[in-house]
């Protein structure tokens, strides 16, 4: 049914993506560990291009390894000491409990999926449809409500992060530390 | 000046002839003009006879196209997707197998486009250097070869011998990676465009997407590049790129979005079909999603007048401090590279692509997007010429405050006259629509700057917060005697 090409993309997508998960966990340095994980996103998205899903793997792409990466990239240099250090975490136990949580999810639907009946049905027609279009009107037609939802949840991530960087404190310290100083700059000018 | 005083005015007195090798060479280096002029007779005519057979030629191409004898066949000049199709099915034809007819095509598609880009490579840094030198009043480049043309395989000779240094303290594996890595995204990124209606290498339906995405890869190479070098001022390089990829990814991307707005699609090919069936650029519709494309573009890819990951004034070489040999060599040759990709993007989105109002029936379509990049990429080279580098915290206020709330608003009117163009169809729309954008970018723009605008300069002088809070105001007054 498959042809050899697609059965060896798939393998070396798949050696790709679990070697480069594993790579972010044993390698000491954090930022090796951050581009571990990139290339363990950028098989992801080459994996969902073998299953013709073209607008996730470029969505996963521009979401995952364009701007995530440079987030992570972004919060470690800004923690300098943490940046050489990728070291033993106190959440081990938990860690644990929910990547094996997630791996029983996963289990369960790869388990419970009758794969005989859909690997015929889906695979047969082998063309790109237009994914984007059936995406967009699926988004805001039957799943309105989570992509609201989400809007909301990432706005409301976004006020927070406002609220916690403005450092209301350290402004009246600032101020109050002008003011001690008896020249504000205004009447140091004039 | 002592001779024929009482002659009208005349030409200056040519300085006295120096003797030197050099100065000989200089006088006796060879113009177009004393190329064409000092021929000997049989060469002049020999070129006579060529030019009347080039002529001659053209015109018999020319009939051929016009009595349509090309069309659809494989031998179709002006759409070489059409012969790579053929051959597909002559592939096919043979029983092979589809893999043989896959892998060829493939094949040949990026053979072209590497062979393209490489080509354009090797004459693209003698082309900017001597514009360059034609903005600054100099001549640049013209030892090597004739007309120093081959300047570039000179340098590449140069930096190959040179020695290619690890810092000590770098991280050797991912200091090897980056001039590798950034090629990636800069060759994968020439994929959707296309160069005439047949004639792309991967049309796919999310090409809009995918160039985003692939083009966001590259900072990770530049990041990779400062921070592996073990040395500060390559470490400041990457920040500022990262700092500056956060920033002017969103205007790129909105000002995009309303591209897929008007054309209804994702595929790069169907955004210059829409183009070409309206008869009418994006650029000209959407005035400022063009100028922010162009303008973040710049930022993206490192070039001046946004080259602040680079700058040579401020932190060495940025990014590449420590890169020696041809690994720096690749870094230019990428920057090079982007800056040519980002002319076929524009020219694709916004001016129109392999179109030029009807002129690509005659013209093979690849030559009218070559010009068009070309025209781009002059831009470039204009404004690295003429402009002034802006500071950083001037750039990231000016993506912030600036383009992206502008983007947003104008990406609001398109999507309003986006789905009125879809329902409405009147013949002139199109052009009330672009009277509208053009008089809503002025308005919009002026009002906007009156929000957020810098303000005339004051005459007070405002002191630095930090000097007086923390006390070295106080000090300096103490020393100036106490007296405030």
């Amino acid at each position: 049914m498959e042809s050899i090409g697609i059965i060896v993309a798939f393998w070396a997508l798949a050696v790709t993506t679990v070697g480069a998960a594993l790579g972010v966990l044993v390698s000491r340095n954090l930022l090796h560990a951050i581009f571990f994980l990139i290339t363990s996103f950028l098989g992801m998205a080459g994996l969902f291009i073998t299953l013709s899903a073209d607008f996730i793997a470029a969505a996963q792409v521009l979401i995952y390894a364009g701007a995530i990466s440079v987030l992570l990239v972004f919060a470690m240099m800004l923690t300098p000491l943490a940046s050489r250090d990728n070291a033993n975490s106190l959440y081990l136990a938990p860690g644990a409990l929910a990547g094996l949580g997630l791996a029983a999810i996963v289990g369960f639907v790869a388990v419970d999926t009758p794969w005989a009946e859909l690997a015929g049905s889906t695979l047969a027609e082998r063309s790109f449809p237009d994914t984007v279009r059936t995406i967009g009107a699926q988004l805001i037609g039957r799943y309105v409500l989570a992509f609201e939802l989400a809007s909301v949840l990432l706005l409301f991530a976004l006020i927070g992060a406002v609220v916690l960087v403005h450092d209301r404190a350290a402004e009246r310290g600032a101020a109050a530390a002008a003011e001690e100083a008896g020249t504000g700059p205004r009447e140091e000018a004039t | 000046m002592t001779t024929a005083p009482a002659s009208p005015p005349r030409r200056p007195e040519a300085p006295p002839a120096l003797a030197t090798p050099m100065a000989r060479q200089i006088r006796e280096a060879p113009t177009l003009r004393g190329m064409l002029t000092r021929a000997p007779a049989p060469v002049k005519v020999a070129g006579a006879l060529a030019g009347l057979l080039f002529f001659a030629a053209n015109a018999a191409i020319g009939y051929l196209v016009i009595d349509g004898r090309l069309d659809g066949h494989w031998y179709d000049f002006r759409d070489l997707g059409v012969a790579v199709g053929e051959l597909r099915v002559w592939l096919d034809d043979r029983g092979l197998g589809p893999w043989l007819s896959y892998w060829v095509t493939a094949l040949i598609g990026a053979v072209g486009i590497l062979s393209f880009v490489g080509g354009v490579l090797l004459i693209g840094t003698w082309i900017e250097r001597r514009l360059l030198a034609k903005f600054q009043i100099r001549r640049g480049p013209n030892r090597v070869g004739p007309f120093g043309l081959l300047q570039p395989l000179a340098d590449a000779i140069k930096l190959v011998q040179k020695e290619v240094l690890i810092p000590r303290g770098a991280d050797r594996i991912l200091f090897y990676l980056p001039p590798v890595l950034v090629f990636i995204p800069a060759m994968l990124a020439w994929g959707p465009v296309p160069w005439a209606p047949t004639m792309s290498y991967l049309d796919i339906n999310v090409g809009l997407v995918y160039v985003i995405a692939i083009s966001s890869l590259s900072v990770l190479a530049i990041f990779i590049a400062g921070w592996s070098s073990n040395n500060h001022y390559a470490l400041l390089g990457a920040m500022r790129t990262v700092a500056m990829m956060i920033s002017y990814e969103i205007p790129v991307s909105i000002s995009l979005l309303s591209v897929a707005l008007f054309t209804g699609s994702l595929k790069l090919s169907a955004i210059v079909g829409w183009q070409s069936d309206h008869t009418m650029w994006l650029g000209l519709i959407m005035p400022f999603a063009l100028f922010t494309f162009f303008f973040s573009s710049t930022a993206e890819i490192n070039r001046t007048p946004n080259d602040i990951a680079e700058a040579e004034s401020e932190i060495v070489a940025g990014f590449h401090t420590e890169y020696s040999g041809m690994k720096a060599g690749l870094f230019l040759a990428v920057e090079l590279g982007n800056a040519l990709l980002i002319g076929a993007l524009a020219a694709t989105f916004f001016l129109g692509g392999y179109t030029f109002f009807g002129l690509e029936q005659w013209i093979p379509p690849y030559l009218i997007l070559a010009v068009k990049i070309s025209a781009v990429y002059f831009l470039f080279v204009w404004l690295r010429g003429t402009l002034p580098r802006f500071r950083l915290d001037q750039l990231m206020g000016y993506a912030w405050k600036f383009l992206i709330p502008l983007s947003i608003a104008f990406m609001g009117v398109s999507a309003v006259e986006a789905s009125i163009l879809a329902r409405v169809d009147l013949p002139g729309l199109l052009l009330i629509v672009l009277v509208v954008n053009a008089a809503l970018t002025v308005v919009f723009v002026r009002l906007w700057a009156r929000v957020v605008g810098y303000e005339a300069p004051r005459d007070e002088v405002t002191m630095p917060a930090l000097t007086t809070s923390v006390g070295g105001l106080r000090a300096a007054q103490r020393l100036r005697g106490g007296a405030s």
